[in-house]
Parts: structure tokens; sequence; C-alpha cells
């Protein structure tokens, strides 16, 4: 007997080749026991191209089609149509994609896939800069990171420009559902993707990965950075159904994003006024939020 | 039935008549109207396929990647600027495998912009492992794309293909056309049956990872044996299709008056009518000349170049692109499976880039330049760029 | 002349992962103390290498009369990387990382 609150079935598969304590790994664990076997999944370069295994080897127990950098929402269009059309309605297709695959490259198919109306699920696993490569920026790259091509120097030459708001790009597109959620919370992540496939349409999901490796934390810490990230409200959790903001978790006392800065070595350089400068504009985007989810709620 | 079709138009009848489950399309100039027929078609009921009104023809190949290694026949079209941008993904729909069909409309690549006739985006793509078939009219592009479904989803063979028509002189010019039925096709093409497919009820990752010790390389080969086998496959489904539709296509290179030709020119696509008009002129007054439109690129027809390198003393290829190598591409793959076969002058004449005109007094002067050379034996220069403006001697 | 082509035209993957012993990569191992283990399931929730299976009641020892009826957890080594993340997420510290060295020769 046990009691989970997640659901037990697995459909990811251990002996894969993630590094230790890989937060995208956790995200997909949670993806597949939210959506089950009956799921087709592209993966376009990325971690994820390389975590199942090297040939002849697979680690998840669903279909997954490798695909080019940049073609993600064009694949997921292209599966869910032939899907249609051999009559198989109930087959639920997932693009899963990083980043940088899903803000920089991958932006312009994506978009179009999400506004042709297509239903499929597209994920972002957000580990906030090219990992697979060996951590080279992305669009989704934080404020004062660290990474191989904002490596700081003389100059000090970090990742200045906020982070894109993939999200809200998304919401723009006037989709059915777009979500943000990060492993921490698998409860919340998996009761998001029940409530996502119930609806028809497209469905995005922006899941912040922690990244060991990328982001300079203990691989121990990949759970605890993940939770403080929505502690402290540099990445708040909330869906948009029909346009309609629901803020997931509201933190009643936010922590200091210093705590959360301060376990990643990506963020060891700022110093106070750069980490008060974050904090301004955490404050400002969490201010922003609960002002959409006021207004949104209050068009009815 | 016979109907008054544009080359685009028989495209998309031939790639309606397939019926293909999935079609993913971009406009560019001069395909566009392939994909607005199709459109209407669908529009119309006429046609029962999904049609992704892709951003991109990056996507338009991404998508149809994606939906035939879902399990369905799929189509798209494109041109020039929107092949080079398909690149990528041409390469991998051939490493993956997937027998998908697409028309190409050539076009010349900007700067300069030009939307006219002109062979190089299709050069391009000639080592993307793709299936290049180039047609000579708007029958040939109706029924060139019927054959290459079949030809491409044989087993065997899953090579995707390229049926290529050129720029207005086919894309936008009407000619009579035979419509086959589609009973008939239905019955000569049968249900697609693809060799794999996504299916969650057996979980397979597609077109993983290998390291450099793993078959990478034996995968690769694959290919190059199916390309090989295409060969023999393009033989066997051209013939068929003669008989049962009543044509007769010669399936790698259509000959013409080629039997005791002093000179032989070899062509690709249109300007093979063009040249075989210029030819029985050139014939009354006594010169012996002849034409070889290769319609396969690729496979490259080696066997039947070398046989028509027999039947005569000298070899003139027009190329309407150009590659900045040893003269152009059909002319450098002409000469490589010449070598060491057949000791005769070879010859490439680069013309008609941009869409520039190929007269019939421009092909009359280039056969009698060739007959020269057969004469004497010698090359004067071994590429030659013909109608450059000012140069009189074609003119 | 025998050459070995794969059968597949294409890669297509189906060998399941668990093939690969992953345990190897372990620095440190996650050892669970189970006088300590309340079976609350969180390590098994956050593990990235899905290296942590559920045991029948019986099989370990439990703190309490209460939770005797409930499943209990066992790591699986041949797969664990030894990350921590049980280690650091359990609520009740019942799971100690202790290097990997110090089990050198026990098994196998
Ligand atoms: S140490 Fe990491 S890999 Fe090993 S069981 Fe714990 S969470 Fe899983
Ligand atoms: S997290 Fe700790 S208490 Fe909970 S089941 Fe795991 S070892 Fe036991």
């Amino acid at each position: 007997m046990k009691k989970l609150t997640i659901p037990e079935e697995e459909y990811m598969l251990p002996g894969h080749t993630a590094c230790l304590g890989c937060g995208a790994t956790i995200a997909m664990r949670y993806v597949l026991k939210a959506l089950g076997k009956n799921t087709i999944l592209s993966i376009p370069a990325c971690c994820w191209a390389v975590i199942p295994g090297v040939y002849p080897h697979r680690n998840l127990e669903v279909p997954l089609l490798y695909t080019a950098f940049e073609v993600t929402g064009a694949a997921i269009s292209g599966i869910r149509e032939a899907l249609d059309a051999l009559g198989k309605e109930d087959v639920n297709v997932v693009g899963f994609a990083g980043d940088g695959g899903t803000a920089d490259i991958g932006l312009q198919a994506l978009s179009a896939a999400a506004e042709r109306g297509h239903n499929v699920f597209y994920i972002m696993y957000d580990n906030e800069a090219y990992m697979n490569t060996g951590i080279q920026r992305s669009g989704s790259t934080p404020m004062g990171a660290w990474t191989t091509t904002t490596p700081g120097g003389k100059k000090r030459m970090y990742k200045w420009e906020p982070k894109k708001s993939v999200a809200e790009i998304m919401v723009a597109h006037h989709i059915p559902y777009v979500a943000t959620a990060t492993i921490a919370y698998p409860e919340d992540m998996i009761s998001k993707l029940k409530r996502a496939k119930e609806i028809k349409g497209p469905k995005f999901f922006q899941i912040l990965s922690p990244c060991p490796t990328g982001w300079r934390h203990s691989p121990d810490k990949t759970v605890e950075v993940s939770r403080l990230a929505v502690q402290t409200n540099i990445f708040p959790l909330y869906e948009v159904i029909n346009g309609k903001y629901k803020i997931s978790i509201k933190p009643k006392n936010p922590k200091p994003v210093k705590e959360y800065l301060r376990l990643q070595g990506r963020f060891r350089h700022l110093t106070e006024e750069e980490i008060a400068m974050i904090q301004k504009n955490v404050d400002e985007n969490w201010k922003a939020l609960l002002k959409k989810e006021r207004c949104s709620q209050e068009e009815e | 039935m016979r109907m008054i079709l544009t080359g685009n138009e028989s495209a998309a009848w031939g790639a309606k008549l397939s019926r293909p489950k999935v079609i993913a399309a971009y406009p560019i100039t001069p395909q566009t109207s392939i994909i607005e027929t199709i459109a209407d078609f669908i529009a119309n009921g006429e046609m029962d396929a999904r049609y992704i009104r892709v951003e991109s023809e990056h996507s338009a190949m991404a998508a149809c990647i994606a939906a035939q290694n879902t399990g369905v026949r799929t189509y798209t079209a494109t041109s020039a600027h929107g092949l080079a941008l398909m690149h990528e993904v041409l390469i991998w729909a051939s490493g993956a495998r997937l027998p998908i069909v697409m028309s190409v409309v050539n076009r010349a690549m900007a700067p300069p912009w030009s939307v006219w006739t002109d062979q190089l985006d299709t050069m391009a793509e000639r080592d993307s492992g793709w299936i290049q078939v180039y047609t000579q009219n708007n029958q040939e592009v109706l029924d060139s794309i019927i054959m290459s479904y079949k030809i491409a989803e044989k087993h065997n063979i899953l090579m995707p293909t390229m049926v290529i028509e050129d720029a207005f002189i086919l894309s936008h010019t009407s000619e009579g056309v035979e419509i086959p039925d589609q009973k008939d096709v239905d019955d000569f093409l049968g249900e697609y049956n693809p060799a794999f497919k996504l299916d969650p009820d057996e979980p397979a990752g597609f077109g993983s990872l290998i390291m450099p010790e793993g078959p990478y390389m034996e995968f690769r080969y694959k290919m190059a044996l199916a390309m090989e086998e295409a060969r023999n496959e393009i033989k066997k489904v051209v013939e068929e299709y003669n008989e049962k539709f009543n044509r007769s296509y010669s399936p790698f290179i259509e000959e013409y008056r080629t039997e005791d030709a002093d000179a032989i020119m070899v062509v690709l696509g249109t300007i093979g009518s063009t040249a075989k008009d210029v030819v029985d002129r050139m014939r009354e007054k006594g010169k012996k000349v002849g034409v070889a439109r290769v319609r396969y690129f690729r496979p490259f027809p080696a066997d039947e170049m070398r046989a028509l390198a027999k039947k005569t003393n000298m070899i003139g290829v027009v190329d309407r692109s150009y590659s900045f190598g040893p003269g152009a591409d059909l002319y450098a793959e002409t000469k490589s499976v010449l070598y060491g076969y057949a000791n005769i002058p070879v010859k490439n004449y680069v013309m008609g880039l941009g869409g520039r005109d190929i007269t019939p007094q421009i092909l009359e002067k280039v056969f009698n330049d060739m007959l020269s050379i057969a004469k004497e034996g010698v090359v004067d220069r071994e590429v030659e760029w013909v109608g450059l403006q000012g140069d009189k001697r074609w003119s | 002349m025998s050459i070995n082509l794969p059968k597949d035209p294409t890669p297509i993957a189906k060998v399941p992962s668990t093939e690969n012993k992953t345990g190897g990569w372990r620095t440190f191992r996650p050892v669970i103390h189970y006088e300590k283990c309340i079976r609350c399931y969180i390590c098994w929730k956050f593990c990235p290498d899905a290296a942590i299976h559920f045991a029948p009641p019986e099989a370990h020892e439990s703190p309490k009369e209460a939770l005797a009826k409930f499943d209990t957890v066992e790591i699986n080594y041949d797969f664990c990387k030894g990350c921590g993340i049980c280690a650091n997420e359990c609520p009740v510290n019942a799971i100690e990382l202790v290097l990997e060295e110090n089990f050198r020769g026990d098994e196998e």
C-alpha cells in the first residue's frame, strides 16, 4: 500500500546519459507520467537528443522522433495532421524542446504551429542556456548570468539583457492553454498537464529545469534551486486558460532573490547593486503578473 | 481525360492522383500555383488531404518529414530560395529514409533577383540524397510524380524524390495533358505501406545518436546502395507505367537521332524540346547531330551515358547553371563517368542562366561548334559561356 | 567479404537503456537509514534517474508501527548516479551520502 501524489507509472527508463541531478530529466519523467503511454514525442537538437543514449538505445516507453534544431513546431504539426488523417485523434503529440530550440532558433516554427491551432503540446524545458553545446547564452538566459559566451572578463560581459518571456509570447498567440511549471512542484505540473490534456488545440508549457552543470550548483540542489525560483518570484508558476491568468503559487513572504542567486555559480560574480537591480526586475515582473491576473479575471 | 494544363497544374494533378494524406505548403514564385491548385482541390472536396499552411519551406519539409514518419504519404513543392532554405531538412529526409515526393520548379538564385528558370537550385542539392528527375513537358510532370511515389516507396529504396520542371517554360505554360483515371493510378500505386512508423505500441527513437565507432557509416552506405538499387526500380516502374498508361518514357536518358550522330548534345529539362527541333533542321542540311535528354540526374545514369558516348565522336553538355568547379554539374558528372570509357571530346556550354532564352538559333550555333570539334578531335576550351552580352559568336 | 550492415534503413533505437548500468558514475552512494524513513516517497518522486523503486512493507524496518503497513523504498544502485537529490530532499534526513569507495569490493 502506498499513498502517492503523482502517478506511479514510469515511462522514462533509467540507464540514460543525463548529467547527475539533471532537471530536464525530471521534467520528462513528470510529463510522461501525466500524459501516459498513448503519446508521440518530437525532440530537436538539445540535451534530450543525447539523454536517451546512443543507438540502438532508448530510455522512453513512447516513440520519439529526433529532428533538426529549429523544427519542433513544424514536426508536431506534421505528426498531428498525419495521426488525424489516420483517425488516431486520441494520441498525444508532444514537442519537447530546450530553451534555445524554443526561444531562439525554433521560435518561428513554434509561433506558426500555435497560430495554426494544431492539437499539440509544446513543452519548453527551460534550462536557460544552450547546455548541450556547453552553456552558451540563449534568449532565455536570465539577467546577470555567466555563460561561456557571456563570460564576464575584464569588461564584465555577462548576460545583462532580461530573459525573454516565451510564455507571454505564447499568450499573445491566443492559444487555449499556456502554463509555467518547474520540477520542484510535480503535483502542480502534472495537474496542469492533465488539465491541458482535456483541451483541444495548442498547449504550451515552460518548465524551468535547473541544470547543475550549467548553473554551477551542486547536483543535489536541483530541486531546491527550482523551489527557490518560485519562492523568490523569479520564476512564478501560473497558467493562462483562454486568456485568463491564474497564478498557481503566491508566496506569502517571497524570499529575497539573492537566496536563489547565491546557490548558483553562474551568478557568483554579482555585486550587491547588481543583485538589487535583479530584485527590482523580479518585483516589477511579479507586480505585472498580478495585474494581468486581476485584469483578465475582471473581464468576466 | 484530356485537359489543358500548365506545368504547375499538372504537378497538382499528379499529386492529387497519388493521394498524399498530408501536404505542407509555402508559396514561392514560380511554384505557388501548384499549392494554390491543390488548395482548390481540397476546398472543393476533390482531394482528401490535410493541408498545413506552414510559415516557411524549412517547416514545409520538416512537417512532411514528421508526417511521413507517422505513416502517411506526403507532398510539397518549392523553388530556388525555398529549396535552399530546406537544405538541412532535405538531408534529414533522405537520412531518415522517408519517400517524400516534392515538385521543384527550377528558378535562379539571387542576387541578382530573378524568378526565371535556371538549374542552380536543384544542382546545389545534388548531394542531399534525393532522387532527381527532370521533366520536359507537362505530361511528364504529372506522370513523373505518380511514378516517383511508386519508386521511392519501395522498401529497398526509401529515398525521397524531386520532380523538377523549368520555371515558366513549363510551370506557367499550358499544354494538352492526358489525365489518367484515378482507379488506374490507385491500382498502380496501391495503399501506402510505410516501412516503419511512430507508434505508441512500439516505442523507438527514430534517428538517434551514433558515435564514430557505431554504424553511422553503415547507414550512409545503405543509402548509397539504395540509390544504386533505384536504377533497377526506375527501369521497372517506368516500363510498367508506359505499359499501363500507354506512354513511351525512356527511364534515364531520352535519346533523339543519336544513332549515327557525329555530335550529341546532352541536356536537362525543356532545352530538350528546342534541341530536338534544331536537330531535325540540321539533319535536313545533312548535319548529323543528336540530342540526349537526361531525365534522372540522381542516380546518375552512368551506364547509359557510357553507351551513348560509344555512338558518337563528340559530346556537348548544356548546363543551365554553373558550379564554379571544373565546369557545371551535368558536364562534370558526364565527364567523370566517361573517364576511362570513352576517349572523345566533351565540352561544356553554359547558357540560359536567370531564364535567358535558349533559342533554336543559339543551339544551332552550338551544334556547329560541336561538329567542328568532332571533326578536329580537340576541344578549344572546356567550358564556354554561351550568349554573353557583346559576344557576337552566338547571336 | 561480408559487411555487417544494420537491419533498419535508418537508426530506429529500440533497446531499453536499462542495458547501461550508470551506477558506475557514482562518487557518493545514497544509503537509506530505514529506521528513520517515514515512507513519504519524496525521494522516489524527485529522482532524475528513476532509480528508486517501491518494495513490500516488510522489506525494511520502520520507525513507527503506523507506517509499517506502507510500501517502503529501495535504491537501485545499478542506475543511481549519486546526485544526492534524494538525500537533500528527504524531510527526515534518512538518506546519507557515503563515499562510494567505501563500498568497493562489497558486491559482485
Ligand atoms: S542519488 Fe540521485 S540518482 Fe541516486 S537515488 Fe538519489 S536522486 Fe536518484
Ligand atoms: S524521502 Fe526519506 S523518508 Fe521519504 S521515503 Fe525517501 S528515504 Fe524515506
